[in-house]
């Protein structure tokens, strides 16, 4: 072992990655585009002081995010120019993946008002721990999973989330039950 | 002393109980699951708890915020993988006193830790309650606007390295509280002629998608690399001990947490590194430091954990949160009608109060689960990285589906967790957004209520707690800008030398 403290630096300052710069780009494109909307997505009323006008404070981020995002750009270009940091299309491909995954999260959204809470969150899990590869008891377990949770949130803490429609296919007392507690 | 017992009676309400019991156990054991921290699960719960009192809401959230830090430092020592992101610091030291075999040694000394920088900001809290009490009505709308601006200018300070990226990101948040209808002249900002944009954007839904649901796409993106469960044999009571013979270290890094966490948009990671910092320097052996210092376990624990309690100072005093989970917990007082601020000292003091002894008593009742709980407790290390993904988007819906059942506040959650992914992938901090979206919101009516008064900008300061924040306002940039300078002459000095 050597007789080195240990380096903090990573707690102040978190590694760089050379994908930085794709972000800094697009988020810089977004503060001009907000910044080319300003005039037309706020009202400067006539008459009536600056400092009680409704689009000083859009205005106000809008700059701030034109000043930061070019620094932060310009910061990039810098670091990238200076040192490596991995491989951005990797990165970008990483970033990507998520999508899928914002598509799973989606479906589930639109299907839950049709077939209801229970139905869709347990045939969501079990579905996406297939997709996820897991087989034999982990699996089993995911619709266990489902129940539990909208058990706890649904029965137990009366979260609001409305039947699903098909609940209305059921026999009132059931379907009324249905839609208090599952 | 009327004040101290009302209080009591409240805590002793069997719904604040039940909800000290949960909060502080089950932070524990979301604190100790890699992957999940008091961030996410706040973010989940945070919905479920509008419909509770405030304080038993308020009693379940930090009962989750002040032990998840308990829990994380069980993987931090057992396997090198932080629980919490703030338990980092506790693998330089932990994880080598489990390779020398000490494991029970390290957790002891890491619980015993906890205690200790709780209790004490807790103890700081209840001294500083009659001072904060008497300065708090000091506060008018200008004081309030400058305090929220000092908590942006320390937001983007704090981040050294990333200060333009936190700038950016803080004006984002800014802006997001825009979008919407202007309440004041009802005229329409950044709506785009959608219907759904002109209540503007919500808060709790923006937490969730940066919070929980980015994490959940993450560990899903990511592998599964959990290992058989570690055990441990042995006693923990010993390095439990142990961290009241190490008084000094265990003292300062209390102190370092309490103070940072009164100061907005400081938060753990700079009180840790004081505190580390300061323990390397005065220890007897700092060669042991990073290689199983029971002094650095005891500086980076103490000082994390007494930042929660700490930080209900600004947001109880003033109404303006410090950090992501505080600005979490505001949407609770706000939901309730019961606005934080220098009011609340005066109107609710038993209220306060008893906030202060639910946040004594969760320390105790993390540590006393920890005793008897953590062989057990172990068996939630093994859980798979991509299935706690699966749970969590599962538990994210419901966050966002029930505060107005609305599918479109769902996409917007994707939208911003896949915004989370990338800051969280590139390293970039995400908790300026959120600050940016409640404290440009106070600054934004703090400024037009302070305008009446206003005869020209010295008025802003004329009064003597306004002089004194603009004074740190400018002192904090003084002392960025020179650190900036020097860090770049350090440079410049190095290629020359180079």
């Amino acid at each position: 072992m050597s007789d080195t403290p240990p380096d903090l630096s990573d707690l102040t300052h978190p590694p760089h990655h050379r994908a930085e710069v794709v972000f800094a780009v697009a988020s810089f494109l977004v503060a001009v585009l907000l910044a080319a909307l300003w005039s037309s997505q706020t009202t400067w009323i006539d008459g009536q002081d600056w400092s009680r006008q409704p689009g000083l404070w859009p205005l106000i981020a809008v700059v701030g995010m034109l000043l930061f995002g070019a620094g932060e750009l310009a910061a990039c270009l810098i670091r990238n120019a200076r040192n490596g940091g991995g491989d951005v299309r990797a990165e970008l491909g990483l970033w990507l993946k998520a999508l899928e995954y914002a598509a799973w999260f989606l479906i589930y959204v639109l299907a839950t008002p049709w077939i209801g809470y229970l139905p869709a969150t347990v045939i969501f899990a079990t579905l996406l721990a297939v997709r996820l590869g897991y087989r034999g008891r982990v699996l089993l377990l995911s619709p266990l999973v489902a129940l539990g949770i909208v058990l706890v949130f649904k029965a137990g803490l009366s979260v609001r989330i409305p039947g699903g429609a098909v609940y209305d296919l059921f026999p009132q007392g059931l379907r009324n039950f249905l839609v208090l507690y599952l | 002393m009327d004040t101290f017992l009302d209080a009591l009676a409240i805590v002793s309400r069997w719904e604040v109980i039940a909800a000290l019991i949960a909060g502080s156990v089950g932070g524990v054991i979301i604190g100790a699951i890699p992957g999940v921290g008091p961030a996410v699960a706040i973010a989940i719960l945070l919905p479920a708890t509008f419909g509770m009192e405030p304080i038993v809401g308020l009693t379940l959230l930090l009962g989750i915020y002040g032990s998840a830090l308990f829990g994380g430092s069980i993987p931090s020592i057992l396997i090198n993988t932080p629980g919490t992101p703030v338990n980092a610091l506790t693998t330089y030291d932990g994880f080598p006193m489990t390779k020398a075999g000490e494991a029970p040694r390290a957790l002891g000394l890491s619980f015993g830790a906890s205690f200790f920088g709780g209790i004490f900001a807790v103890i700081a809290l209840i001294v500083l309650s009659p001072v904060l009490a008497r300065i708090a009505p000091m506060f008018g709308s200008r004081e309030i606007f400058l305090a929220a601006l000092l908590g942006c200018v320390l937001v983007v300070v704090a981040h050294r390295g990333q200060s333009l990226a936190a700038g950016a990101l803080l004006m984002f948040g800014l802006f997001l509280n825009t979008v919407g209808m202007e309440a004041n002249n009802y005229t329409q900002r950044y709506t785009f002629d959608l219907a759904f944009l002109t209540q503007g954007v919500n808060l709790i839904v923006v937490v969730l998608g940066l919070f929980a649901v980015s994490q959940a796409f993450t560990l899903l993106t990511g592998r599964d690399d959990q290992e058989a469960a570690p055990e441990i044999h042995g006693s923990v009571w010993k390095g439990v001990r142990e961290v009241f013979r190490n008084k000094r270290v265990a003292v300062a890094g209390s102190l370092s947490g309490t103070i940072m966490g009164i100061i907005p948009g400081v938060g753990e990671f700079t009180s840790q590194f004081l505190s580390y910092t300061y323990a390397r320097a005065s220890s007897k052996a700092p060669q042991l430091f990073g290689k199983g210092s029971p002094e650095g376990l005891i500086a980076s624990e103490t000082a994390n954990n007494s930042v929660p309690p700490a930080a209900m100072v600004p947001l109880l005093a003033l109404g303006i949160p410090g950090e992501a989970l505080t600005a979490m917990m505001l949407s609770v007082f706000y939901v309730h009608n019961v606005i934080p601020g220098p009011g609340l000292f005066r109107s609710h003091m038993d209220f306060v109060m008893a906030l202060y002894i639910c946040l004594g008593l969760l320390n105790l009742l993390a540590l006393a689960f920890l005793l008897v709980a953590t062989k057990p407790l172990l068996k939630v290390l093994v859980i798979p990285n991509r299935y706690l993904g699966m749970i969590i988007l599962t538990l994210s819906f419901v966050g966002i589906y029930s505060l107005r059942n609305s599918a479109v506040d769902c996409v917007i959650a994707a939208a911003f967790g896949l915004l989370g992914v990338v800051l969280k992938r590139l390293n970039l901090p995400i908790v300026p957004i959120i600050l940016g979206m409640v404290l440009g919101g106070i600054m934004e009516t703090k400024f037009r209520t302070s305008l009446p008064r206003i005869r020209s900008l010295y008025s802003w300061i004329d009064r003597p707690v306004a002089m004194v924040i603009f004074c740190l306002i400018c002192i904090v940039l003084a002392l960025h800008l020179w650190g900036l300078w020097r860090d770049w002459k350090g440079k410049s000095d190095g290629s020359v030398q180079h």
